[in-house]
This record gives C-alpha cells, structure tokens and sequence, in this order.
C-alpha cells in the first residue's frame, strides 16, 4: 500500500467518527446538561448508566470515535508543528488512539457493571 | 511572532478555534476516562470523585471545557458541510453561527451549575 | 485614503536583498490615481533603477505581478494605493510567501509550476493520446454539473497569491497548495480529459487535497474570487466514496 493512500484511510477514519461524534457529542453535551442540575451525584449517574446495555454501547462506540478522531488530530498537529511525519509516526498515532479508546469502554463497562 | 494581518478572516479564526479546542480536547480525553474509570472501584471511589469536582475551579474547568467541545462540535459541523455538502457561499455566516451555538451551550451550563 | 494634497509623498519601505536583506525606505510623490505597481515602478525608474521585480501585462491577466502588501498577498497592478496605503502615509511591500527569494520583490515560481505539473495539472485529450487534434469537437452541455464545477475554478492566472496566503504550504513543504489543486479539480471535471484517475492519485494524501484545514485563505485572497477551498473539498469529497466504493484501482 503506498503511503499516500494510508494517509487517505486516516483522512476517512477522521471524517468518519467525525460524522458519528456530531451526533454523540451533541448527546453528550444535552446529556450534560441535564444531569448536571442540581449537582452530579454517584447514585444518580449509576441510577442511569448501571445494568443499561443502550448506554453502554452509546458510550462504547462514542469511546471509540473519539479516541481515533482525537488521535488522528494531533497526529496532524504534530506533523505540522514538529515535522513528526512517516507510517511509523501514523501507528504509533493509531495504537495511542485505540489505547485512549480502550480506555473510555473499560471506563464505561465500569459505569455498566459497577 | 505570527502575523495577523493575512490571518484575520472568519474562517481562519474558525479554524484557530478548532484546532486550539481539538488539541485540548484530545489531551483532556485520557484524563476524562481515567476519572470516570473510578467507577470500577465501587460507588463510593466515584462519590469521591464527583465531591472533589464541586470546587469552583473544577467547575470553572469544566465550565471550559463544555465550551470548547460545543466549539469543537459546530465548527466541525461547518468543515463537514464544506467538505462532503460543498456549502461554500455560507461560510461566514457558518463560522458566526458556531460561534453563538458554542457560546449558547456554554451560557446554559453557566445557568445549570450556578 | 483621502485624495493626496498637492506635493504630498507616500513613505514606502521595500525588502532589499535575498533571503537575507532588509527593508529600505522610499519618498513617493502620491497621486490621485495610482496602482501600487505604478509606485514600484516610479522608484526603480526614478529613484533607484537596482530595484528587482517582475510584471508584464499590468491589466491583471499574466499573474507576475503579485507581491505582499503590507502583510497581505495582492496583484500589485489592479491594486490601487488608495485601498492599501493606511492614514499614515506608509506602504509596506515584501517578496511573495512561501517561495523563495530570488532578489528584492521578485520570487522564484519554479516550486508553484512543479506543484502544477506534479498536480497532473497538464490537460490529457481522452480522444487523442498522442496529443493529435480530435476530429469532433467535443460537445460539453453549459448546463451540465461539471461543466460548471470546471467553470467555477478555470479563471486561475496563476499568480500565487493563494499559495503564498497558505498556510499548510508553509508548514508541509510537499504539499501542493490551493492553485494546483483548482487546476486538477476542473480537469477532474473535464469531460474531454483521460488523466482522471491518475490526477487523482497524484491528488490524494498529505502531500495533496487530504491536509487542507479549509482556512479559506485562498478563497478570501484569491484575486479573480476563485475559491481552490471548495476544489480542494470537492477532491476530498470524490476521494473519499471513490476510496470506499472501490473505484480507485
């Protein structure tokens, strides 16, 4: 595969969780602002999240999109501003975008299962 | 030091905030799910946490944060309506738009949390 | 501006030099009408005859003539002082961005025409691959969405404005910038042409379309109101379902 055409399946990785994140970000933040009147409390957050599997996959997908989106941000920010460019830079961008994705289910399987 | 005078149309603004707010975003997001991951640690490590973020700093943090993810959102929104609905006449008023959508969100959580 | 007083002079710091050098300032007599071209042109004529720049048609059409101005990057000779030249008197005017310098406001375009060339910019007659004259002309309906996706961007007289206004040029030197990628956008859009695919490929990655961050730079400076940003987004947009409906080889 040339390298080019790497650098175009990050561009469409980007774009796509783009996509997805216009529309889970714009849950999160009416989610937010629910939940956040009259304070946030454990019971409350649990009392949503706990044993619910639609929560669970919302935020597992959400992880995801964000983890890779995010990553392939400052992947671009780092080729642009420090000349970190090459296909060992891009995976090593990509295995940090997943780590940080794995990150968020393990957090949001901890919310399911607490 | 970078000059503004080729720099100081709408859109490049709009870009400036979206890859300022990305960059922090991207760099928020490890910490966001190591917070929550507290959870997996039972309902009272998750309590904990949640006090611990009633400090007006906390709140004024997180106050930040909601704004630039709302800033993230609608300026994204506006790149992707460029780039795959090839909106080109609108853009300013694109840019403009974001800018008060942002700053809406951020109002209503100022409201919710005061 | 308001119109000069009668023996009123303009002051006009100039870049002296290479890439190493430094602003040297002129007395310009100001006049009702005068283009900041005329003005260079007065100094190397009347004032200072080492001066080095490059101009031809002085009607905007060759595209030689582009320099910055005061900070901005502008076609010098349908550029009026009176538009530039702040209340203070004092005009500013630097080499062209991002390419390099030859001497004094003169750059060497060799970079931009390469990218050009690199871009698959050079028109490839599907009919004719040996680069004979078709029998038939070609009929292409005015109407037609490609017709007018090539129209929108066809006027580029290259310039350079837009790609010394670009930002991502500055940062990755590979990348082929805004006028190139416009020429290949109308010829992806050319119906006569058979280069497309390869135009494509040559387009695609960070070297190409895929590192614009749609600052519309070149849109808001482009001096025919072209807007490569949206060609750019157009060779995003095909790129991407080409990519994933298989239909690029």
């Amino acid at each position: 595969m040339s390298a080019a055409r790497g650098q175009v399946h990050l561009w469409i990785v980007q774009r796509v969780t783009a996509m997805l994140l216009a529309v889970a970000v714009t849950v999160h933040l009416v989610t937010i602002l629910l939940a956040v009147r009259g304070g946030l409390s454990a019971a409350e957050l649990l009392g949503r999240l706990q044993g619910n599997a639609a929560w669970l996959c919302f935020y597992a997908v959400f992880a995801l999109a964000a983890g890779l989106h995010g990553a392939i941000g400052l992947r671009n920010i780092a080729g642009e501003s420090l000349g970190w460019r090459g296909r060992g830079f891009d995976l090593a961008w990509l295995g940090i975008g997943l780590l940080t994705a794995l990150f968020g289910i393990r957090a949001a399987w901890g919310l399911y299962a607490a | 030091m970078m000059d503004l005078r080729p720099r100081s149309h709408p859109t490049y603004l709009a870009f400036l905030v979206h890859r300022i707010s990305g960059l922090l975003l991207a760099l928020f997001l490890p910490l966001h799910f190591w917070a929550l991951g507290s959870a997996l640690r039972g309902e009272e490590a998750l309590e904990g946490f949640l006090r611990w973020t009633d400090q007006p700093l906390v709140k004024a943090a997180e106050f930040g944060l909601v704004v630039l993810l709302a800033a993230h959102l609608a300026g994204g929104l506006r790149v992707l309506a460029l780039e795959f609905l090839g909106w080109r006449r609108r853009q300013k008023d694109l840019v403009a738009l974001s800018a008060g959508l942002s700053l809406a969100v951020g109002l209503l959580f100022l409201l919710d949390v005061l | 501006m308001p119109t000069p007083e009668r023996g009123a002079t303009l002051e006009v710091s100039i870049w002296r030099g290479g890439a190493e050098g430094a602003m040297r300032t002129y007395q310009v007599p100001a006049r009702e009408n005068q283009t900041v071209l005329d003005i260079v042109t007065y100094i190397q004529r009347e004032l200072d005859p080492s001066l080095a720049y490059r101009f031809a048609c002085r009607v905007g059409m060759c595209g030689s003539c582009a320099m910055t101005v005061n900070g901005r990057a502008r076609w010098t000779c349908r550029t009026h002082a009176s538009r530039v030249v702040g209340p203070d008197g004092k005009l500013e005017l630097r080499p062209l961005a991002n390419l390099p310098v030859i001497r004094d406001l003169a750059t060497d375009m060799a970079p931009f025409f390469d990218k050009w060339a690199k871009a698959g910019g050079r028109f490839q007659p599907k009919d004719a691959k040996d680069g004979a004259v078709p029998e038939e002309f070609a009929v292409v309906p005015p109407t037609s969405k490609q017709r007018r996706e090539a129209d929108a961007g066809i006027e580029c007289i290259g310039c350079g404005v837009c790609y010394a206004s670009c930002d991502v040029v500055a940062w990755n030197p590979d990348y082929l910038g805004p006028a190139a990628l416009n020429r290949a956008w109308t010829l992806v859009n050319d119906v006569r042409d058979g280069a497309r695919a390869e135009r494509m490929e040559a387009v695609a990655g960070d070297a190409g379309c895929h590192s614009c961050h749609s600052t519309q730079s070149c849109t808001e400076r482009c001096p025919k109101q072209l807007d490569p940003s949206a060609s750019i987004a157009g060779l995003k947009r095909k790129l991407f379902w080409d990519t994933l409906l298989g239909r690029r080889g």
